[in-house]
């Protein structure tokens, strides 16, 4: 849990609403007796708006995520500001977040530079530099010699012939590699013509510089910073770079958020990918709600999606998850186990007709039955 | 008494057997006088369907029995298809002679106390048997029920001698609880006739149930494979038979094998069996379990009504007739309970039924209600008509939140459809276009107080979704209040009397001459309330002890999903006086409008001569930058955008023209349209936009399909009446004028493509929005908060330790949460 949510243990308020007294009372000048009474008051008005027991705070949530969700656009793309990336939003957005999706459809990074790196020159200098280079990228006039069995490419910048051949040598084996003049000459090892066109396919697609996955890049200012935004994203190899303000980059890939960052980092990012989201939209709903579904996910320690392979397929009941999806597999596979279901949740006690423990059905009255006596 | 858990296991042949009524052995099910085989699938021990027959086995009526299993020996063992995996991962690990493990006992640290998956046991197993030498053959499953060793195919009685010999010992070891043998049937339990009923049609002919047709087929091929083994046959003949008897099972068990052509009913239509029951939407799970039919609703159109209270719902008589309310008779209430019984089932309020105290219930008749008036005594239990102010719940569908089904006070009314208040609209998404409600009664009084103290309309007017009021005023309540408050309207001493007495009789009323549109409104706010906020145009509003001093009232103070004031009211007043509240400023609101008359004109749209000119200028603006930007393009000229191709480029250009271009036609029109009635609509946020102006008014502006330009059509131009290549204004979609001069039709087919993609977005949107729902129910469900104040789930574990990391319930608090400023204020 974040330090936020910790309460003050000595006044049993969140932390957020103890800063909050500190800060009124230091503004008006309250005296000690007022500031008592203060948080007395707080206090009353806090009690009077928690959440009480028994409230199904789990089907509220999900209700008030997917009520409004049907006044979000379908149309899967949309420009986002003078920048003009392409960026998946809306509700396709929203269901592969919850979806917990390998890959987003628009994987994007947000760099921010270290300070003494924070300015114009640096961050185009960046921009350039992070943009993933392939043979394809730095070569032109890409020939078949068929006589030979030779492809030959010119490279567009002299000085990089040497990288750009060292580079096929390394990526392909079973090759020759001659350079001449500002020629690369490769002689792969085949028998048939045919297969000369797959090896320029590969060879075109070698990484030659730049970052791996990252396809563009695009300098935009906010307030004070210098940021740079790219599509595709690889917060590995960007980390490394020196310019870069690690404490900061930030990008919308949950899974390799947690593969890198962990698993408290890719609990951040999905709530904030989806209020993103839902605030495109104009869409009002509390935060609280994504936070319970966002912690939802990554109970486990891992990244688990919305669904009959994530939360939804992990609950203990077997007649919750029957009921849910995939029926006769849930039922087949309780059998062989000889699971028990403890009929704790609200489905398995609809399902036999009784009263769920939840809400009103959370207690039971118990009379003494020497007093009834008397 | 309570379920308290349910166990899942496989079943035992001795199980099968213990609880079998009876052992099936014929094939008919019926003999020649219609009456059901001893022995057939149909047996009279097997339970009752017939009304009138009395159970064989328990002696019950139809109803009273449930129905008894039996039991039919197969007479060659069969696989049960959806264990074929289970057999498969054991067969792998266990010897194929001796049924060892095939773990060699140096590794059994590896495995003991464990719990390895098949894959893993299977993966520490060895090609040789460790205990006996045995080379293990290569196995494998041809899905679903066939196993192959080596070149040899295993047959049912092989794989079950094997498990048979496993010891539990081992078993223990890979975790299966059960003994394997039984994952084999060598006896196939028959499900009661209760749960495969045979109906009788009209001309008395028996038409079974698929379970029974299933059942027949499985009963006639065990029978024939009997008699054949019994006659010496060749064992290919055996074999056939086999085979056919373990798909008949398997199909039985599951329809919709992979691999395993379906079997059919005699029409050709698709046997629904054991798993086709329980699957699917409605399946037994989701369609009987989960979700259930009830007793005691009603549905019908709803129509609105203006002077019915927010949580009242106007019911018809003639429902108000069919469903009742069970009232345990008393001292005190008997006279009023006799006069219902007096009514009789025709006259409202009547009662339809007694029940005497020992069970037995009655129907009221005219004929009979005397005489069941003179018999009642406490005790007896009538049921009599809903009446006014009876606690109901109101549901309309699709239920996409907790305010879709709210509590509402009875109103017993003529008619035929249910009046709800209009702004009761809003949570329930409903319209009058057709649109039908749901009505049920609560029939214990547990109910009836769960309702009253929980879901009744005041209660959800704040909505748990963004700490709002989703409750409020709607429409033309919007515009009422709006020109009721503005500046200079001034009501004279009968004109205010007159409509606000017909809002509420007791409000005091100054002793003035004349009062103006505030002081009107003020009259309904509460003596000491003061908020202070930015109308839906951005001018201040100021309300001071109950006073409106300034500024309109408009969509951003009253409006539903939006208003402030109502925010405010609903913390510091309570729902039931917001519901009063919002009840008299929507009647106000129409009143008002009543007084004078609104309507909207399409002239309200006209505009000046000297507003066309500018917008035509407008226009013409961005046609000639459109022109230049297309003549660079053509040229190769244009100035690329970072990453994007020319096309690319152009059209991100000339979109940005476009929107800017719009938007200073927009900014013209409000520059020049006069104080009318559809403005005011617009400003006060009732309904429709400067956007709807400005696209009948002046121009439509740019078609979209998919976000861009329309370009899609013929070969390089959208119609054939267009040169190829075409890239000029009219040609991809740009609609230059408003909806009132008229549009060509190009352009009328151009916003044709446009209606029809939102049409689709939007029944597409709808099915993924709905499936995320249900995932994401599906997901969290059963999360509730605890007495401890944490957040858990059904396995009692820990989600959150303080919900929502402040504890605040939105339904509670206003969208701040806890405005520490304004209690120190009040100290």
């Amino acid at each position: 849990m974040s330090e936020q949510s910790q309460t003050n243990s000595e006044s049993g308020l969140p932390s957020r609403l103890v800063e909050e007294i500190e800060q009124v009372s230091r503004e008006k000048k309250l005296s000690k007796e007022k500031k008592e009474k203060l948080i007395e008051e707080v206090k009353k008005v806090y009690q009077q708006s928690i959440f009480e027991p028994g409230e199904g705070i789990g089907i509220i949530a999900a209700q008030s995520i997917s009520e409004p969700s049907t006044q979000m656009t379908m149309r899967t793309y949309h420009f986002a500001g003078t920048a003009g990336i392409k960026v998946t939003y809306g509700l396709p957005r929203l269901i592969e977040i919850f979806d917990a999706k390998k890959e987003p459809e628009t994987p994007m990074m947000t760099i921010y530079l270290k300070k003494e790196f924070n300015n114009a020159t640096e961050a185009a200098k960046l921009a350039e530099d992070v943009v993933e280079k392939k043979i394809l990228n730095v070569t032109k006039r890409i020939s078949l010699n068929l006589n030979e069995n030779s492809i030959e490419f010119e490279v567009i910048d002299k000085r990089r012939i040497e990288a750009v051949s060292k580079a096929v040598r390394e990526f392909l084996k079973n090759v020759n590699v001659k350079t001449k003049d500002d020629k690369v000459i490769v002689i792969p090892k085949i028998e048939n013509v045919k297969e000369l066109q797959t090896v320029k396919e590969k060879i075109l697609d070698i990484h030659v510089g730049g970052i791996k996955d990252v396809k563009n890049a695009i300098v935009r200012k906010d307030g004070e910073d210098w940021i740079i935004n790219t599509i595709g994203t690889n917060l590995k190899d960007v980390f490394i770079i020196k310019e870069v303000d690690e404490k900061r980059t930030y990008t919308n890939d949950i899974h390799e958020t947690y593969t890198i960052l962990g698993i408290e980092a890719a609990r951040s990012v999905i709530i904030k990918e989806a209020l993103k989201t839902m605030q495109e939209q104009a869409l009002d709903i509390d935060t609280r709600y994504v936070i319970l579904v966002s912690d939802m996910m990554t109970l486990s320690g891992e990244v688990n999606s919305i669904g009959r392979y994530g939360v939804a397929g992990a609950k203990t009941s077997i007649l919750a998850r029957a009921a849910f999806e995939e029926t006769i597999k849930h039922l087949v596979r309780a059998s062989i186990r000889n699971e028990v279901d403890n009929l704790q949740g609200i489905f398995e006690n609809v399902m036999i007709g009784q009263v769920a423990p939840s809400g009103t059905g959370m207690f039971d009255l118990i009379v003494k039955a020497d007093e009834e006596k008397e | 008494m309570k379920v308290e858990r349910i166990e899942f296991s496989i079943v035992s042949p001795e199980m099968i057997k213990n609880m079998a009524a009876a052992k099936i052995t014929k094939t008919e099910l019926y003999d020649q006088e219609g009456y059901p085989i001893e022995g057939g699938l149909m047996d009279p021990r097997l339970g009752v369907i017939d009304p009138g027959v009395r159970c064989r086995t328990c002696g019950g009526s139809v109803g009273e029995c449930y129905g008894h299993f039996g039991y039919l020996e197969a007479t060659r063992p069969v696989i049960h298809v959806h264990y074929s995996k289970i057999i498969f991962a054991l067969l792998k690990v266990f010897c194929r002679k001796c049924s060892k493990l095939l773990i060699d006992p140096k590794d059994m640290e590896k495995v003991k106390g464990r719990k390895l998956s098949f894959k893993e046991l299977a993966a520490l197993s060895r090609k040789k048997c460790p205990f006996c030498n045995t080379e293990e053959k290569k196995l494998k499953l041809i899905k679903p029920y066939t196993f192959v060793e080596g070149a040899e195919t295993l047959t049912a009685t092989v794989i079950r001698e094997r498990f048979e010999k496993i010891s539990d010992e081992d078993l223990n070891l890979v975790g299966l609880k059960s003994r394997p043998e039984w994952l084999i049937l060598t006896l196939i339990p028959i499900p009661p006739v209760t749960v495969r009923p045979s109906i009788t049609l009209e001309t008395g002919e028996r038409s079974e149930d698929d379970l029974t047709h299933k059942l027949v087929d499985i009963v006639r091929i065990n029978d024939r494979l009997k008699e054949n083994i019994d006659l010496g046959a060749p064992d290919f003949i055996i074999e056939d038979l086999w085979e056919l008897l373990q798909y008949h099972v398997s199909t039985y068990f599951d329809n919709e094998l992979t691999g395993v052509p379906p079997a059919r009913h005699r029409s050709g239509r698709i046997l629904k069996t054991l798993s086709q029951r329980l699957k699917t939407k409605e399946g037994r799970f989701r369609g009987n379990l989960a979700g259930k039919r009830v007793n005691f609703s009603a549905r019908t159109v709803i129509s609105p009504d203006s002077k019915i209270e927010l949580d009242e719902v106007g019911v018809p008589e003639v429902i108000a007739k069919e469903l009742t309310i069970p009232v345990k008779v008393n001292e005190t209430n008997i006279e009023t309970v006799k006069t219902f019984i007096m009514n009789g089932p025709e006259v409202w309020p009547g009662a339809n039924y007694v029940i005497r105290p020992d069970g037995r219930r009655k129907k009221i008749t005219v004929l009979t209600k005397e005489e069941i008036a003179k018999e009642i005594i406490p005790g007896y239990i009538v049921e009599r008509h809903l009446k006014n102010n009876d606690i109901v719940m109101f549901n309309r569908q699709p239920s996409l939140h907790r305010m879709s089904l709210m509590g509402h006070r009875v109103r017993v009314m003529p008619g035929k459809t249910f009046r709800i208040h209009l702004s009761t609209t809003t949570p329930y998404n409903a319209d009058f276009d057709g649109d039908e409600m749901n009505l049920h009664v609560p029939q214990t009084e547990e109910a009836k107080v769960e309702i009253e103290n929980l879901m009744m309309v005041p209660m959800n007017i704040r909505s748990p979704r963004f700490s709002g009021p989703i409750i409020g005023a709607i429409r033309d309540h919007i515009t009422g209040l709006y020109l009721l408050t503005k500046d200079d309207i001034k009501l004279t001493r009968p004109e205010y009397t007159q409509i606000v007495r017909a809002v509420d009789k007791n409000v005091e009323l100054p002793d003035k001459e004349s009062l103006t549109g505030k002081e009107v409104f003020s009259l309904f706010l509460p003596k000491d309330l003061s908020i202070e906020f930015k109308s839906n145009v951005g001018d201040v509003v100021i309300i001071e002890n109950g006073k409106l001093t300034k500024g309109v009232i408009d969509k951003v103070a009253v409006g539903a999903e939006s208003g402030k004031l109502l925010d405010k009211i609903e913390k510091v007043y309570g729902g039931e006086f917001t519901k009063k509240f919002i009840y008299n400023i929507t009647r106000l609101a129409i009143e008002f409008l009543m007084k004078g008359g609104f309507s909207i004109s399409i002239s309200d749209q006209d505009l000046s001569d000297v507003a066309r000119k500018e917008i035509k200028e407008v226009i013409e603006k961005i046609r000639r930058e459109v022109d230049e930007l297309n003549r660079q393009y053509m040229k190769g000229e244009l100035k690329l955008l970072v990453g994007r191709s020319p096309k690319e480029s152009l059209n991100h250009m000339v979109k940005t023209i476009l929107r800017n271009g719009v938007n200073e036609a927009q900014k013209v029109l409000e520059r020049h349209v006069k104080e009318n009635p559809t403005l005011a609509m617009v400003k006060s946020g009732a309904r429709g936009s400067l956007v709807n102006m400005t696209q009948t008014a002046a121009l439509v502006g740019q078609e979209m399909v998919m976000g861009e330009r329309i370009e899609r059509g013929y070969y390089q131009r959208t119609f054939p009446h267009f040169k190829r290549g075409t890239v000029g204004l009219e040609a991809t979609g740009f609609v230059s004028r408003g909806f009132k001069d008229g549009i060509n039709p190009f352009e009328f087919f151009f916003d044709a493509i446009n209606s029809r993609e939102s049409l689709m977005d939007k029944s597409l949107k709808t099915r993924h929005s709905g499936y995320m729902e249900r995932r994401l129910v599906g997901a969290m469900q059963d999360l509730k908060i605890e007495y401890d104040g944490t957040v858990r789930d059904s396995a009692n574990r820990v989600i959150q330790f303080l919900p929502g990391e402040d504890g605040l319930d939105p339904s509670k608090v206003q969208k701040v949460g806890i405005d520490v400023r304004t209690i120190a204020d009040k100290l």
